[in-house]
């Protein structure tokens, strides 16, 4: 709906004021937005601090800088919806309510991980939250929301699913023949882009045709909304849109967000390889953090930040001294629901 | 008791399906006109909504259709030819199969996938195959083989009525064969084999369409005063090891029948389940290391044959007789 670029603080709260208005799951208030984003990005810099130390390993997908991205899109969500989510996907599930501390132990490979440590970052599914599932491989979670969708449509049960996905997935199979069946079949989805302008480490306009994301929205016959994804009310009006359409029956919509990962691809890149630091440079200045400060009381965001951070670091104390799973159970464990 | 052929029973126990759990649906490529397998015919008029067609986009309607037994379906998946299991293998192996184990158990993928497999019909490489080998080690998966119209109704509907995903392999050239179905006997739990003829001789163990020529096998060794146990698979994950080891350990001789390569399929699985129980000398009979051409003429040479497995047999007794 808007293009990239500085934030009006006027027109963001009024747009906030029009959405409170319609608040349903008291997710829309802007410290409660807030509170959500630092919770995200303080998790994600002890996610990389305990990466460093060797205590998570395996690999991390770090989500500082697209916290707007989550959190404005989950906010526009209600009790019943669902998400599916990449590999880059703890702050979509911190953002869809995740216990943090939960999903740190999983991240640590704990028996009270999320996941009983089973899954690990890449593959997080946390269904009481409404957390279909982080998926590992690129693309997965474009399947996985349409068939949310799919079965929303059956049951008649009201229920919206969104997928995320990066830039580097609307090049997938996935991407082109879900949005078609979606389209199709006029799927209560909304399909997010989190374009942030590299796959990896590869910039999107040189791999994508026509280097555009909201474009191919067209060709499926599909609205194609491009949100300033560093402005979490923008963000926020924009998907309640899509969601709005979604469950009023009229279909899928593509919504490109366009952010900025602070952090490298995974582990221990930096992103200096591929990315310009002048470019670095004026991302940082449209941080969504203090974007969204702007717009907040005095000492507002003070406050929520130092009560975040104390609680990252409970949660970072208590996931780590959290008990390891049991090898000699699993040895027996069998992958398949049967009956008792 | 009612006598249908091979395509009826599975219509007959997707309807039945579609009757007991309004969470059943049925998607796939022309389903709604009754499939080009005639698997599905007047089943989009009886239950409306829930029979639905698709693009060809394997990989989007299966994905989609395990995103959907995630949210509470109970998904009945077309897939027109095995061959194309191929493009789905992403959901079924990376999303399905795993996520009752990686969510932790937090919701089954009761995830139902039909697909026609088997060579015999000219229709070349990509049209023929059996890709059943590929899918063996994947834990949290099922496989299923019918080779009777009792199985095809019996364990379609235990498929169905399975909360975790299933690809049933129906061989296209089974579709018309008739035979009894029992729609009032109760649905099983997926993994028993079945003796199609007692023996205690020689074990012959097989699946799908190779089970017809088992039969036609041990009938010939009959002749020559041979016995066979005939074993029906009818599951290869999970396997019926207990079945296998129970008649090796009476005949002390086994041939695994299978129409695939002879790397990586059940027929080796087979062979070491029975080595691991005890004492056996053993036999595969399996196609060529090759694709499946499609002249009629190479085509019917690199099928397994009875011919091939009267010899197998035979030959298992005589080296057994030679020791003595």
């Amino acid at each position: 709906m808007l293009g990239v670029g500085g934030v009006d603080g006027r027109n963001a709260q009024g747009r906030l004021e029009k959405l409170r208005a319609t608040d349903d799951s008291g997710r829309r208030d802007l410290e409660g937005l807030y509170r959500r984003m630092v919770l995200i990005r303080l998790f994600e810099d002890a996610v990389q601090r305990l990466f460093v130390q060797g205590e998570i390993q395996g690999t991390t997908h770090l989500y500082q800088g697209q916290e707007a991205v989550a959190v404005g899109v989950c906010a526009a969500l209600r009790e019943g919806d669902a998400v599916a989510a990449t590999y880059r996907g703890h702050g979509a599930c911190l953002a869809m309510g995740t216990d943090p501390t939960a999903l740190m132990a999983e991240l640590l490979g704990r028996e009270t991980g999320v996941c009983g440590g089973r899954a690990g970052t890449m593959n997080v599914v946390d269904l009481e939250h409404g957390v279909i599932g982080c998926f590992g491989i690129v693309g997965g979670s474009i399947a996985a929301a349409t068939g949310s969708g799919l079965a929303s449509r059956v049951r008649q049960d009201g229920t919206v699913a969104v997928a995320f996905f990066g830039d580097g997935a609307v090049n997938q199979a996935y991407f082109h023949e879900c949005l078609n069946f979606a389209s199709v079949m006029a799927l209560p989805v909304v399909y997010v882009c989190e374009n942030n302008l590299y796959g990896e480490w590869t910039r999107m306009e040189s791999v994508t045709a026509g280097g555009t994301i909201v474009g191919r929205a067209a060709a499926y016959a599909l609205p194609g909304l491009v949100v300033d994804g560093n402005d979490v009310v923008g963000v926020l009006d924009s998907a309640s849109a899509a969601v709005a359409r979604a469950r009023g029956g009229e279909g899928p919509t593509l919504v490109e967000a366009r952010t900025y990962r602070h952090k490298g691809h995974s582990r221990l890149d930096t992103g200096e390889r591929y990315r310009p630091a002048e470019e670095v440079e004026a991302w940082l200045g449209q941080d969504p953090l203090p974007r969204t400060e702007a717009l907040l009381p005095a000492g507002t965001a003070e406050r929520i930040r130092q009560e975040a951070e104390a609680g990252v670091a409970r949660v970072v104390e208590e996931a780590l001294s959290a008990q390891w799973p049991d090898p000699d159970r699993e040895r027996s464990a069998v992958p398949t629901k049967e009956a008792a | 008791m009612t006598t249908l052929s091979y395509r009826e029973a599975v219509t007959a126990a997707l309807a039945a399906e579609l009757e007991r759990d309004e969470a059943v649906v049925v998607m796939g490529e022309d389903v709604v006109l009754g499939g080009v397998w005639v698997t599905t015919p007047g089943l989009a008029e009886r239950f409306p909504g829930r029979v639905i067609d698709t693009p060809i986009s394997e990989l989007a309607f299966t994905g989609a259709a395990f995103g959907a037994a995630v949210r509470g379906l109970r998904p009945v998946v077309e897939i027109m030819f095995a061959d194309f299991l191929w493009l789905v293998t992403d959901t079924l192996v990376n999303q399905a199969s795993k996520y009752w184990y990686l969510s932790n158990g937090q919701a089954p993928v009761p995830l139902t996938i039909r697909t026609a497999a088997g060579a015999g019909g000219r229709f070349g490489a990509c049209h023929s195959q059996t890709p059943t080998g590929a899918l063996l080690g994947e834990p949290g998966l099922k496989l299923i083989c019918p080779a009777t119209p009792g199985d095809a109704y019996a364990l379609t509907r235990a498929a169905v009525q399975d909360d975790n995903p299933v690809v049933v392999f129906e061989h296209k050239f089974l579709y018309g064969r008739r035979g009894e179905v029992d729609e009032q006997a109760p649905v099983e739990r997926i993994g028993r084999a079945a003796y199609r003829r007692r023996g205690d001789d020689v074990t012959i163990v097989s699946a799908l369409a190779a089970v017809e020529k088992a039969i036609a096998a041990a009938e010939i060794l009959a002749e020559d005063g041979i016995a066979a146990d005939v074993i029906d698979l009818r599951s290869l994950r999970p396997f019926d090891a207990e079945a296998i080891a129970e008649s090796t350990g009476r005949t002390g001789r086994l041939v695994v029948v299978e129409d695939g390569p002879p790397l990586g399929g059940y027929a080796a699985e087979v062979v070491a389940v029975a080595a691991e129980a005890g004492p056996v000398r053993s036999a595969r009979v399996s196609m060529p290391d090759l694709p499946l051409p499609a002249s009629m003429a190479l085509e019917d040479s690199v099928l397994t044959n009875v011919e091939e497995i009267v010899r197998a047999a035979d030959g298992l007794v005589e080296a057994q007789a030679v020791m003595r």
